[in-house]
Order: structure tokens, then sequence, then C-alpha cells
């Protein structure tokens, strides 16, 4: 067994080159060796604390968050909460606040749980990932990403450095709200993030739904913008839950049925997008939406 | 390998393997056994401390991982023999039953009231969402908790 703390990301890229796993918080890695899913791996490089990959800052075309920041700094970051409002819904939704204080944005996003709760937010953001190795960086979209449960199409040498978005037209938001029993600790039943932007006249000129634990990925719905566009926000839910259970391609398990989970799927769609509508139309819903909209486990 | 890092305001060095949890190294090597060992899985927040003023699971955290941070226990809580006001409460209240759970609660608590003094009743459970009471006394806790908030208004 070796482990080093990586010094910079120089020093972390040349460990994963030379066969190192990263860890950030450890919350899906150490956890999975305790209940025996996976053991951990002999090298590991930690990049927690990187200077480099714990920053969230402007860019030229949006927004660009360091991998390694936390669920918590997510959730209180306020550009996150008013533009990038699903992500923050979500990161709010994460285990308790101690998963939060160390859980990270690269390790929800690597580990790459069909469950995950950042990833349809991201997605309906129009995210990209940025990944980089010794040979070199580039951009992956995220549907590309994940290819299925537990797995990426990055390269074992490759570390997820940040994850860019892009920024947001005038007269938009965005909302995540998961299906849950139980208030913390708890993952999605399924979920649903949606993005909104209003024309002038309050009817829907844009949108995109993504879907959490209703396929082997985090999966986007297609031809969303199509059915909404032109139409009230206070008009599409019917269509939207319609179009999101024929999307959907759930399994059954211990925490539910494939039948339960296409229907219920849809009716979280449909309040996602009526509370991005409302985001977008400057009403103040707080983080999480879940909570704000009485969704899920009361108290 | 060789790990050293500030415990409840004293530095110390410990001998530790890769998979060694902070957890094991605080109970098993520097005779703090307040925080308590359950699911070691991050569900039930009794091993909760906090690692550079942050609340977390030690169980989940590498000990190796801790190097060079400032760690604060249940043992740490109460400032020179004077109780720290959530730990009078949780007595007062009776909000201890078989005490498994209290250690975590107390960290997790104590790091609440430390940032905020007057955080309300869905702030409060908010913040120990994370440690499960197996005796599921959570409503002496929180009322436990409200006086404390209900104190200093
Ligand atoms: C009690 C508990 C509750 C939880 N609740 C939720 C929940 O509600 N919703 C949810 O979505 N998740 C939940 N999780 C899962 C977990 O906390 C999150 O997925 C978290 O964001 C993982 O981040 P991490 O930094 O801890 O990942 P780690 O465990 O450090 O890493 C996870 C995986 O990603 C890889 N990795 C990490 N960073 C990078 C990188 N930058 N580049 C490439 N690979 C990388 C690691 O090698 C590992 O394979 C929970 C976990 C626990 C223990
Ligand atoms: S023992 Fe750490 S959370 Fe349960
Ligand atoms: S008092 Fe027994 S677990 Fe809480």
């Amino acid at each position: 067994m070796s482990f080093m703390i990586a010094g910079s990301l120089e020093e972390a890229l040349t460990a994963l080159a030379a066969g190192a796993r990263p860890v950030a918080g450890g919350t899906d890695l150490v956890v999975g060796a305790r209940q025996g899913k996976a053991p951990l791996p002999t090298s590991l490089v930690a990049i927690d604390r990187l200077a480099e990959l714990t920053q969230i800052e402007p860019t030229d075309g949006g927004i660009r968050i360091g991998a390694s920041v936390t669920h918590a700094r997510l959730l209180t970051d306020p550009t996150i909460v008013s533009d990038y409002t699903a992500l923050a819904d979500a990161a709010a939704l994460v285990g308790s606040p101690s998963t939060r204080n160390v859980g990270t944005l690269g390790g929800n996003v690597m580990n790459a749980s069909p469950a995950m709760d950042t990833g349809a937010p991201l997605m309906v953001l129009g995210a990209v990932a940025e990944v980089q190795s010794e040979r070199g960086s580039r951009t992956v979209d995220l549907s590309d990403l994940w290819t299925g449960p537990g797995q990426t199409s990055a390269k074992v040498d490759e570390l997820c450095v940040a994850i860019d978005l892009p920024s947001r037209p005038a007269r938009s938001g965005s909302a995540y709200v998961r299906l849950e029993y139980r208030r913390a600790m708890e993952i999605a039943v399924v979920g649903a993030a949606a993005s909104v932007t209003l024309a002038d006249d309050g009817t829907i000129s844009d949108g995109s739904v993504a879907l959490s634990a209703v396929a082997p990925t985090i999966i986007e719905v297609d031809g969303v913008a199509e059915l909404m566009a032109g139409h009230l926000p206070d008009a599409v839910g019917a269509a939207i839950a319609a179009a999101v259970a024929e999307a959907a391609e759930p399994i059954s398990d211990l925490r539910a049925s494939d039948s339960y989970r296409r229907h219920t799927v849809g009716v979280m769609a449909a309040r996602a997008v009526d509370a991005a509508a409302r985001r977008a139309a400057g009403e103040e819903i707080s983080v999480p939406v879940n909570r704000a909209i009485g969704v899920g486990a009361s108290r | 390998m060789i790990v050293s890092f500030i415990v409840n305001g004293e530095g110390v060095t410990a001998r530790v393997t890769t998979p060694v949890s902070l957890l094991d190294v605080l109970r098993d090597q520097l005779e703090l056994p307040g925080s308590k060992s359950a699911c070691e899985q991050g569900e039930c927040g009794s091993c909760s401390v906090l690692l550079d003023g942050a609340l977390v699971c030690a169980c989940l955290v590498m000990a190796v991982d801790a190097e060079g941070s400032t760690v604060r226990t249940v043992e740490g809580i109460a400032s020179e023999g004077t109780l720290h006001p959530v730990q009078v409460a949780m007595h007062e209240a009776g909000a201890v039953q078989c005490g498994f759970c209290t250690p975590g609660i107390v960290v997790a608590a104590a790091d609440l009231f430390d940032r905020d003094p007057t955080p309300t009743t869905d702030q409060i459970k908010e913040a120990v969402a994370g440690n499960i009471c197996r005796c599921t006394g959570y409503g002496a806790i929180v009322r436990a908790l409200e006086s404390v908030a209900g104190e200093r208004r």
C-alpha cells in the first residue's frame, strides 16, 4: 500500500501515470472498500487539498468549478446559488453535513453512480468535464463521460480537474427535485433536473430535463425544448411527465419498482420544470427546492 | 507511515498503514475513545470529529490524509473543566439513553452553536441529520438543543 498527498497538480498526474488512483473526499472510495464492493487501490494519491482543484472561478464564457470543490462549498457559493441553482439544490441534498464537508463534485461525477445527485443538474446546465493527464488535457461532454454504472470513458491516468459551465441566458432558472424516503443520508429513488428560459411574454423559449436513477447513467430527455417552446410553464406539466416516463428505463430494486420509478420520475420532472420556471421569472425559491416545496419525507 | 497532526490542541504522532482510519488512530493509539465506532460507513455519525474546523466522520478519513491537520474530538469540546452549553443541556434534558450516539451529537451540535448561536429548530435538525440515535431519543435531543438556542435569544 502506498499513499501520497499530492503537493501539486503535476505531482498528482505523475502519480496517476505510475498507476495510483485518486482519492478526494473518500466518501465513495472508502465506503466501497468497507462494503466489500472494491478493495482500496494499492496506490493512492490524495487530491482534496490541491489549490488548483479547489477554486470556483469565472471564465470568459461561464464558470469553472475545480474537481475537489466540496458539496458544502457548492451549496453556499453565491454564484452557484443564484445562477446554477439546480446544482446547489443537489449539493444540499447529499448525505449529511459531514458527507457534504468532504464529498467533492469531482468524486461524485467520476464515481458515475446512476443515482448521483449532481449529474442531472450538470447536464441541464450544459456542463463539460475537463480531464487532464501527463499526455495533455481535453474536455468531455457528460453524455460521453458516463458509460455505465460506476463507469466513465476517462483513461486510468486521467484526472478530472474541473467542471465547466456556460454562462446562463437572461430570464433562465434551474431546479433539481429528488424523490426521497427520508430527509438525510438518502439515495435518490428518482431525481429530475430542469432548466427553463422564458421569453418576454412569459412563455417558455428553451429548456431541458435530465434524470437520475432511472437508467444505467444520468440521461437527458430528448425533445423537451420543442415540447415546451411557446407554452406557458403552467401548461406543460402533463406533457413533460409523459415524455419523461417514456424516456426512463428504470429497474426494480428494494427501494422501488420500475413502474413506481417510471411514474414518479415524471412527477419530479414536472415539479422541477415548474420550480425552474418560477426561478426564471424571478421568484425566490430557497435551496434545496425539495424542502421549499415539500417533496419527500416530511418532518 | 508516520503521520503528525494536532488533536485537541496537542501535537501527536502515530505510525499508521494506509487503510487505517483517523477514528481507529484516535481510539486505539491516542487513548481518545470518546468518538465511537459503529457503522464505519459514514452513515451514523457516532464518530463525528472536527477536522480543520469541519464536521466529518472520522471513520471515513484515512489517518494518513490527516497529516498536518487540526482535529477536535468530543474530549476537546469542554474547555478547562467547563462543559459546553450543549453538554449541559443534553445532561439536563435527559437527552442521553444508552449514550452511544451522544459524543457524535455533542460534536455536531457544538459545531452548529459555535457557528450560529441561535439556530432554528429546522437548522438544529439539519445539523444533526447525520447522527443516528439507536435508542431513538430524538425528541429529547432536539428539545435539549432548542433550549440552548432559546437561552441565547
Ligand atoms: C453517508 C453517505 C451519504 C451519501 N449521500 C449521497 C447523496 O445523497 N447523493 C450522492 O450523489 N452521493 C452521496 N454519497 C456518495 C458520495 O458522498 C458522493 O458521490 C461524493 O461526491 C463523492 O466524492 P468524494 O470526493 O468523497 O469521492 P472519492 O470517494 O474520493 O472518489 C470517488 C471515485 O472517484 C474517483 N475520483 C475522485 N476524484 C476524482 C477526480 N478529480 N478525477 C478522477 N477520478 C476521481 C476516485 O478514484 C473514486 O473512484 C454519499 C456517501 C455517503 C458515505
Ligand atoms: S462509525 Fe463513522 S459514521 Fe458510523
Ligand atoms: S442514546 Fe442510545 S443511541 Fe442515542
